[in-house]
């Protein structure tokens, strides 16, 4: 009997790490789709960054790193990159880095960082894993460990290449999440220190971790105010608490915010009322209830009015900084973009849409309901059970609350931003998992138990449900409607994406919540052995369309750089364009080694990590003003935006051009941002309606306006565009993003030149020309001689003089300058 | 009866809560000594003192100011952390609670407790400057 029970029990843990180490296998090969079709790349904007930064620590060493001024960003205020950002993803790479180089394989630094992502989608799986199985069962556990592996909303972020905060951060999330139940369920200090020491790590690599640092007290105060109090909460929370703060200072970017920002006063509150309620249960069991009554009503009116005028007091004297523009922003979607239009400019921080849900999550998105549904109902039965179960169910429902709250406010902040899409999907895969793990117990168990569990009195539903399913599921769609009424929020949320998707999923999301909704009856009634086969195949094919859709979504939309591009020709072969990376080395070959090179933020991460220049905004937008006075730059006429880039010493212009292959995230379609920033620094120079056509819209073609064709953008995107020609009968200048024949063809540059342009137009670097110095003689004793020369000359000194002047003296007939004249 | 409430200003309502929770706390601090195990009374006396001492630091910080605000903050936090992990142990250890902490043993309780104290100091003295 042992034997068998030890060797069951042998089988079932081999089958576990099986099931997982294909789970960390598939998510890993299924991230490498940009490594086989392109190269081992660093992706996009922000990994360019942390990869410099990786490299800059395993160069000079982690003190270097974490005291490394940047003089080459931000030009001319630089950067404090050790105090300003999150060094867990770089320590990391940099500890596998020295760990494979102890080992003796020497690998380049950034094929870690290329490979970090995926390999820690593996541990996410495992960490999945062990949270499932601490809150539901080790077969949901599976699932979700599954799930999380392949998951589109994850995979986005995590595919080989994209080293970027996120790719490590939801590892720490998961795990930070799963020792908190277990510390929650064992009330045992050490594992709440690990927890800690798990946050510690969350807050190291990721800004999301003020997530988890009011996701936990939010779970706690749940606990308390249902009356779920006990003394393991008050065990693992408070240790929990005091630990994670003073690890969390140890960053130096988080430094003193544990105590001086509202996002962490909430774990505070928690902390200070769970005190309080500690202390009246110790007091309860000592005195009587009237006593009791006076002490608590007494003291917690007294000490919560306290806390509230303290909070308020430390606020308004400043020691206390008040909720930042980025947390109203998760309230009001419109908050942002009247307030602060940099954080709206981004594409990511844009409100999630209902196709998005589908996209990246798929089957578990329709799933998810149940799951969460199945642990609702689980707190709802408690009230049924016995005295006898109620302690040990208690315990158990304590958890399903802290996975309630993880989906519903993960589901909230994804419908925000598309960004925390992230959040969401590891919840999601958890009660996915459940849903899945749940339906299939009730299906898949063996007929004999069932026969003798149901009484006889079940036959004749039986055969009801027998001839329910012997129909063609689609014809019963109406019929699940009113049968969905005790999974109302899977009902909903399949309505939903009907709307969204059209006819093509209606069957689908139905049929998911018809077939759970039966598995949720079945318990009861006992379901016909045909409907729970029928029933399994299905749900099994639903698991294989996710995988295959997975699979599909991964290899097409987030597998690609965005560094280089790819098209194909019309004979289907690929095309690939490399004209940032050209563009970057042509800069990087050709320029002085500290040559400023102005562009639009975006870009700056990138010109840093490929071309190694100084660059003078970049995609960490600490400084508006300073972007603003770019985009000013930008906007402004030449002259004026010559006088600006003076001031910034800037020697080359970067833009980013799509007109001649179609690529639409080109600066043009950038530029509203641009604009709208510049003109919240300096609303007088900058007017966003002077960009706007006569109707009202915005437009390069025909009917741009006057201040739009002479921008310094449009001057550089546009710059000798009309020597182009699409087909023989098309005029020159046709602008294959926007669709239209550009508004002015024939530009003159007077005050920058063009340096460079890639081969396909896509990047185009401009350098300012340095105006020659003014002779400080006097007309009357330059020699006769060289009268013409003079003139020329003279015409310069206009030309400096009369700087701001020059565009109106225009008008007046003064003769202006060529470039050509001035150079010569 | 209205100008019985009437005749009753605040103050005197203040004064007969208070003339209530006296009696309840003598009686907390009577049943507190007779129902205490020693094991429970040594750890009680520790968290006293952590008190004192968090209380001496607080006055400090009023008077003195908190300049070196990490210096101040390790300590604090050290203090508060100290005391609360105590209690955490103190909760662990009573027998009262027995059937909630069937996990923690009370030597695995105390082995806890110095993982975390030994986390928490490491910390301190890095945080200390």
């Amino acid at each position: 009997m042992t034997s068998k029970t030890t060797s069951r029990v042998g089988a079932t843990t081999l089958l576990t790490i099986v099931v997982l180490a294909l789970a960390w296998l598939v998510g890993f090969a299924s991230r490498l789709f940009a490594i086989v079709r392109f190269e081992s790349i660093i992706h996009e904007f922000d990994p360019w960054f942390n990869y410099r930064a990786t490299h800059h620590m395993v160069q000079h060493g982690f003190y270097k790193f974490l005291n490394w001024f940047d003089e080459r960003a931000w030009y001319p205020l630089g950067r404090i990159v050790g105090g300003t950002v999150y060094p867990g993803l770089m320590v990391t790479s940099g500890l596998i880095h020295w760990i494979l180089d102890s080992l003796n394989f020497h690998v380049h630094i950034r094929e870690v960082c290329v490979f970090l992502a995926p390999t820690f989608s593996g541990l996410t799986a495992i960490a999945t894993y062990f949270l499932t199985k601490e809150l539901w069962s080790p077969g949901a556990g599976l699932f979700a460990a599954c799930f999380i592996a392949i998951s589109p909303g994850y995979t986005s972020r995590s595919v080989a290449g994209s080293y970027d905060n996120e790719g490590i951060a939801i590892f720490a999330l998961q795990f930070t999440y799963f020792l908190w139940v277990k510390s929650l369920k064992t009330g045992s200090i050490m594992w709440a220190s690990m927890c800690a020491l798990s946050y510690f790590y969350m807050v190291s690599a990721w800004g999301g971790y003020v997530f988890i640092i009011n996701l936990i007290p939010l779970h706690a105060l749940a606990l308390i105010i249902m009356g779920r109090y006990s003394s393991r909460l008050f065990v693992s929370y408070t240790s929990f608490y005091c630990l994670a703060t003073i690890l969390s200072m140890q960053v130096p970017f988080v430094g003193f915010q544990p105590v001086r920002t509202s996002e962490h006063m909430p774990a505070f509150g928690v902390f200070g009322l769970l005190q309080i309620v500690a202390l009246m249960h110790y007091a309860r069991n000592r005195i009587t209830r009237q006593q009791f009554m006076t002490l608590f009503v007494g003291g917690l009116t007294i000490l919560g009015g306290l806390a509230v005028v303290v909070y308020f007091a430390l606020v308004w004297g400043g020691y206390v900084a008040p909720f930042s523009g980025r947390f109203y922003s998760l309230w009001d979607t419109g908050y942002a973009k009247i307030h602060i239009p940099i954080i709206a400019s981004v594409s990511e921080h844009q409100p999630t849409t209902w196709v998005s849900f589908f996209f990246d999550l798929h089957i578990t998105a329709a799933v998810f309901p149940v799951g969460l549904w199945y642990c609702i109902k689980k707190v709802n039965d408690e009230r049924v059970f016995s005295e006898f179960r109620l302690r040990f169910e208690r315990q158990a429902n304590n958890l399903f609350i802290s996975v309630i709250l993880y989906a519903v406010s993960a589901v909230y902040f994804a419908g925000v931003m598309v960004r925390l899409m992230l959040t969401l999907t590891p919840a999601v895969c958890v009660l996915a998992g459940i849903g899945f793990s749940y339906t299939f117990e009730k299906y898949l168990k063996d007929e004999e138990t069932k026969e003798r569990s149901s009484s006889t009195s079940s036959t004749a539903k039986d055969e009801k449900l027998y001839d329910k399913a012997a129909k063609n599921v689609k014809s019963r769609v109406p019929d699940c409607v009113n049968s969905n009424v005790s999974s109302p929020v899977s009902c909903v949320l399949s309505v939903r994406l009907c709307v969204v998707d059209g006819n093509s999923h209606y069957a689908f999301f139905f049929c998911v919540s018809f077939m759970f909704h039966n598995a949720n009856e079945g318990e009861e009634t006992g379901v016909s052995s045909n409907v729970r086969t029928i029933i399994s195949i299905i749900l099994v094919i639903f698991l294989l369309m996710f995988v295959v859709h997975a699979t599909y979504v991964t290899s097409n939309a987030y597998s690609h750089p965005s560094v280089v591009l790819q098209s194909s020709t019309s004979n289907g072969d690929r095309l690939i364009m490399d004209d940032f990376r050209e563009a970057y080395h042509w800069l990087r070959e050709n320029t002085a080694d500290d040559a400023r090179v102005m562009s639009w933020w975006d870009y700056g991460y990138q010109i840093a990590g490929m071309a190694n220049r100084t660059t003078l905004v970049d995609n960490n937008t600490w400084n508006n003003s300073h972007i603003a006075l770019v985009g000013k730059a930008m906007s402004s006429n030449e002259s004026a935006a010559y006088e600006i880039m003076t001031e910034l010493d800037v020697d080359y212009i970067l833009v980013i051009f799509g007109g001649v292959i179609g690529y639409s995230g080109d600066d043009i379609n950038k530029f509203l941002w641009m604009v709208r920033i510049a003109q919240g620094e300096h609303p007088k120079d900058i007017r966003e309606e002077n960009y706007f056509t006569a109707s009202g819209e915005y437009s390069t073609g025909a009917g741009a306006s006057e201040t739009m064709l002479n921008c310094l953008m449009y001057k550089m995107s546009y710059y000798r565009f009309g020597e182009t020609r699409v087909g023989y009968n098309q005029a020159g200048g046709f602008d294959r993003t926007r669709g239209y024949v550009i508004g002015k063809t024939d530009i003159k540059l007077e005050y920058i030149e063009e340096a460079y342009t890639t081969e396909n137009w896509l990047v185009r670097i401009y350098k300012r020309k340095k105006l020659p110095n003014r002779p400080t003689v006097k007309e009357a004793t330059i020699p006769i001689k060289g009268k013409k020369a003079t003139q020329v000359n003279k015409q310069d000194l206009t030309l400096t003089f009369n700087f701001n002047s020059l565009q109106g003296k225009n008008k007046k007939g003064v003769i202006r300058p060529t470039p050509t004249s001035a150079k010569a | 009866m209205l100008r019985q409430m009437y005749y009753h200003p605040i103050h005197v309502t203040i004064f007969r809560m208070a003339a209530q929770v006296v009696p309840v706390l003598t009686k907390l601090f009577d049943d507190y000594q007779k129902t205490t195990s020693s094991k429970l009374k040594i750890i009680d006396a520790y968290m006293t003192y952590i008190l004192f001492t968090g209380i001496f630091q607080f006055i400090y910080c009023l008077l003195v100011g908190t300049f070196p605000f990490n210096s101040f903050l390790s300590g604090f936090i050290s203090t508060v952390t100290s005391f609360v992990l105590a209690s955490c142990l103190r909760m662990q250890v009573n027998q009262e609670n027995r059937s909630e902490f069937t996990a923690v043993s009370t030597e695995r309780a105390f082995a806890d407790f110095i993982f975390a104290n030994l986390i928490l100091h490491l910390v301190v003295v890095n945080f200390l400057g």
